[in-house]
């Protein structure tokens, strides 16, 4: 099995492939928030299980890069699993499961706990990269609101939100304005996460079926919308981790009997661990 | 006094077909002028070319915005000008209330969005000015939540036109306004716009084909045929003394009630 | 205040065979402020059509057409409509408003029209229709449902609801009872008093004697070849 996949390209994709992507990401990384067009490949997996994150992950592992895939925070499920191994093959890179040893992420739904430092790259798996998408569904005019800077559609959403349910229900792909000129997506985060956005890491977007990529460069202004009655609030369930007492980190809720029990767990499973073994349960 | 829009030899073609062509006139503040002519006759291609939802083949079309910078031709004006005057000083009232509705969004949310495009940031701020707007459209307030969907057709127009005017716009163009609408609610509507247009001193630009509708909301009136202006004139004048052939045979084939 | 020099007026029926028929010829016509004149002759000499003309609604052939100064023959449209706004009042036979629009408002509207304060316009409104005998509870409803009579006294409210210096009155009495119809040239003496220049037809010759200073016999503009 592994001399079978010794036939495929370092990281799986063609190095004309990569070489589009990066040119994709270049633009992006130039124009922070912008979704740039590029010719998203078939991947050996169905869209939804991240086929834009793996395709920019690809172009941009180089042999000494030490990957960690997560999903929504967890290093052990099926896709974060499947993904991990399958650069592991294609790529032979080392992998690991702690953030602050990894030198690209791969995620679906998170960000990490531990803040990135200079030199990470975050890959977010993106499944709607359009923002504006639920209230125009045209392109063709998304578009075009994006290239004039009409943006008063967003804010019609978020007033929707508070009419409806008394404040800002949005808690997952929570729209923010990048450098103060694109609205993004951020991919469906938990909103918990939205602050993090602001990183001194480099963040890229990659939606394969949309075919679109968009990055937010080190160190870039990210502002989540809001209204001045109703402020951008990130919150999260108002309890500590049951495992590791964290009172800061994003919390699953997991149903643990029959009988309806349940507990607050860190989302972000490393960061759990880390502080478990330290002790500081 | 300055006209608020001068229209100078607007034509647009549809390959060898003639929309409009040579159309030539100037409103001036707080005037309503209607366009009158049958189907095909080329008067939604006029008005889509005067409010920049279709570019004219030749032809200019200068709007002064007030502002002492004298008028601009909105049709070499850059896209993102002529889209803020679109939803800031302008407004289009479309006959289908559907073209001019977010369908999916709450009433409330349909008013308030030009307010939030043009960088309103207050939510308390901007529900206020939808109820406000939604008490002076006959729209009960108590249904500000409601989307368009839920409401009849007579209510959905009266919410475009809500929509349209909470930015207090200056010139309003409307394309059928009343078309499609039982005639107990065209009168509705129409008192409405009337008042609307007096208090606000809104200029508009009104095509239809009704004349009762010109007779009771132009002051001015355009007849339209094969895409060329074949008269114009005061309203009560056109439809008293019409002089071109094509005008008597307009005039001459409504039904007298 | 009035005055029309050598106008003429055909109408050519495009849809008939391009008929062109001669209407009024070399009509003048001058009116002074605070004087009457009437308009007399057969039916269909051309009355009402004078009426249209001094208005704006037809439009001439020939001729100058000045009210207030203003040749409404020439004017644009927008000097004619600041006209009728301002300083000619036209009462027509007909009342023609926006439906659902309250009697109150329709006789308001040419006061506020004019510039006046709501409440001065509404004030006005109310003392017009007390005057004409229109009962108070139908002031808040439209005037659409009305019957002839009422409607006719609206109409007249309407027109003496702002100081026009120039009016026009088409029949302003008829199918009014005795009191209305006293009402009513109550009215057009009042205007007569503060200068208005008034040209008007009055069928009910009763009238005519009471208010108008003289009568003009259109007769003598109907071309006689026309034979209309």
């Amino acid at each position: 099995m592994t001399d079978d996949l010794r036939e495929y390209n370092f990281a799986y994709l063609d190095e004309e492939t990569k070489r589009m992507i990066r040119r994709a990401l270049l633009k992006a990384l130039a124009i922070p928030g912008y979704q740039v067009p590029f010719a998203s490949r078939e991947m050996p997996m169905p869209y939804g299980w991240g086929t834009g994150g793996v395709q920019v992950t690809a172009a941009c592992l180089v042999p000494e890069d030490r990957l960690k895939v997560i999903d929504q925070g967890a290093d052990d499920t099926t896709n974060a699993v499947s993904i991990r191994s399958f650069f592991a093959r294609t790529a032979g890179v080392a992998t690991t499961e702690r953030a602050a040893e990894a030198t690209l992420i791969q995620t679906r739904h998170r960000i990490p706990e531990t803040p990135l430092r200079e030199g990470q790259i975050l890959v977010y798996q993106v499944p709607i990269p359009e923002p504006l998408r639920f209230l125009e569904p045209r392109e063709t005019e998304t578009r075009r609101m994006h290239a004039l800077e009409d943006y008063g559609l967003m804010h019609v959403k978020l007033y929707e939100d508070i009419a409806r349910h008394g404040a800002i229900s949005t808690a997952y792909a929570y729209p923010v304005k990048v450098a103060g000129r694109y609205v993004m997506d951020p991919s469906p985060i938990p909103k918990f996460d939205n602050p993090k956005l602001e990183s001194a890491a480099i963040q890229l977007f990659g939606a394969g079926r949309e075919q679109r990529i968009y990055a937010v460069p080190p160190y870039t202004q990210v502002v989540s919308l809001d209204f001045e009655d109703h402020p951008f609030e990130a919150s999260k369930p108002d309890h500590p981790c049951a495992l590791c007492g964290a009172t800061d980190s994003y919390l699953d809720e997991v149903i643990t009997d029959d009988a309806g029990a349940r507990m607050f767990v860190c989302s972000d499973t490393d960061y759990c661990a880390t502080r478990q073994a330290g002790g500081a349960a | 006094m300055t006209p608020l829009l001068q229209v100078e030899g607007v034509t647009r073609r549809y390959g060898a077909r003639i929309g409009c062509e040579d159309v030539g006139f100037a409103l001036w503040p707080g005037e309503v002028m209607g366009i009158v002519g049958e189907s095909g006759s080329g008067k939604s291609t006029l008005l889509g070319c005067l409010s920049g939802h279709l570019a004219p083949d030749a032809g200019r079309v200068l709007y002064d915005a007030g502002s002492g910078g004298g008028a601009q031709d909105v049709t070499a004006m850059p896209e993102a000008a002529r889209r803020r005057l679109l939803r800031t000083d302008w407004a289009f009232v479309h006959q289908n209330p559907r073209d001019g509705l977010r369908m999916n969004v709450s009433a409330g949310g349909n008013v308030g969005e030009r307010l939030m495009a043009v960088g309103a940031r207050n939510y308390g701020a901007i529900r206020a000015r939808a109820e406000d707007w939604l008490g002076r459209v006959e729209i009960d307030t108590a249904r500000i939540d409601d989307r368009p969907s839920a409401f009849s057709g007579g209510m959905q127009q009266r919410l475009q036109i809500a929509r349209n005017l909470v930015s207090g716009p200056r010139l309003v163009f409307m394309d059928e306004p009343t078309g499609g609408l039982d005639v107990s609610v065209q009168a509705r509507l129409l008192d409405l716009l009337r008042g609307l247009v007096r208090d606000m001193g809104l200029s508009a630009v009104i095509v239809t084909h009704d004349l009762a509708v010109v007779r009771l909301l132009a002051d001015r009136l355009m007849v339209m045929k094969g895409g060329q202006v074949v008269e114009t004139g005061l309203t009560d004048q056109v439809l008293d003394d019409p002089q071109h052939a094509y005008s008597q045979l307009l005039v001459s084939s409504v039904l007298q009630v | 205040m009035i005055h029309l020099e050598n106008v003429s007026k055909n109408f050519t029926l495009h849809n008939q065979g391009g008929a062109a028929i001669e209407v009024i010829r070399g009509a003048f016509l001058s009116v002074a402020p605070g004087e009457c004149v009437a308009l007399t002759g057969a039916s269909g000499a051309g009355k009402s059509t004078l009426m249209r003309i001094l208005y704006g609604n037809y439009l001439t052939a020939s001729g100058r057409v000045l009210v207030g100064g203003v040749d409404v023959a020439q004017a644009p449209p927008r000097e004619i409509l600041a006209l009728r706004r301002e300083v000619l009042g036209y009462v027509s036979q007909f009342l023609r408003v926006v439906p659902r629009v309250p009697t109150l408002e329709v006789v308001a509207e040419p006061a506020l029209a004019a510039g006046a304060e709501v409440q001065a316009a509404q004030d006005r409104a109310r003392e017009l229709l007390a005057r004409l005998n229109i009962p108070q509870r139908l002031w808040p409803l439209s005037p659409t449902t009305f019957s002839g009579g009422e409607q006719q006294r609206v109409n007249i409210a309407r027109g003496f609801a702002h100081p026009y210096p120039a009016l026009l009155l088409d029949e302003p009495t008829a199918s009014l009872d005795a009191a209305n119809r006293a009402v009513v040239l109550d009215l057009i003496g009042e205007a007569k008093a503060r200068g208005a220049a008034i040209v008007g037809i009055f069928h009910d010759v009763e009238a005519r004697a009471q208010v108008a200073d003289r009568e003009v016999d259109v007769s003598a503009f109907t071309p006689q070849a026309a034979g209309a």
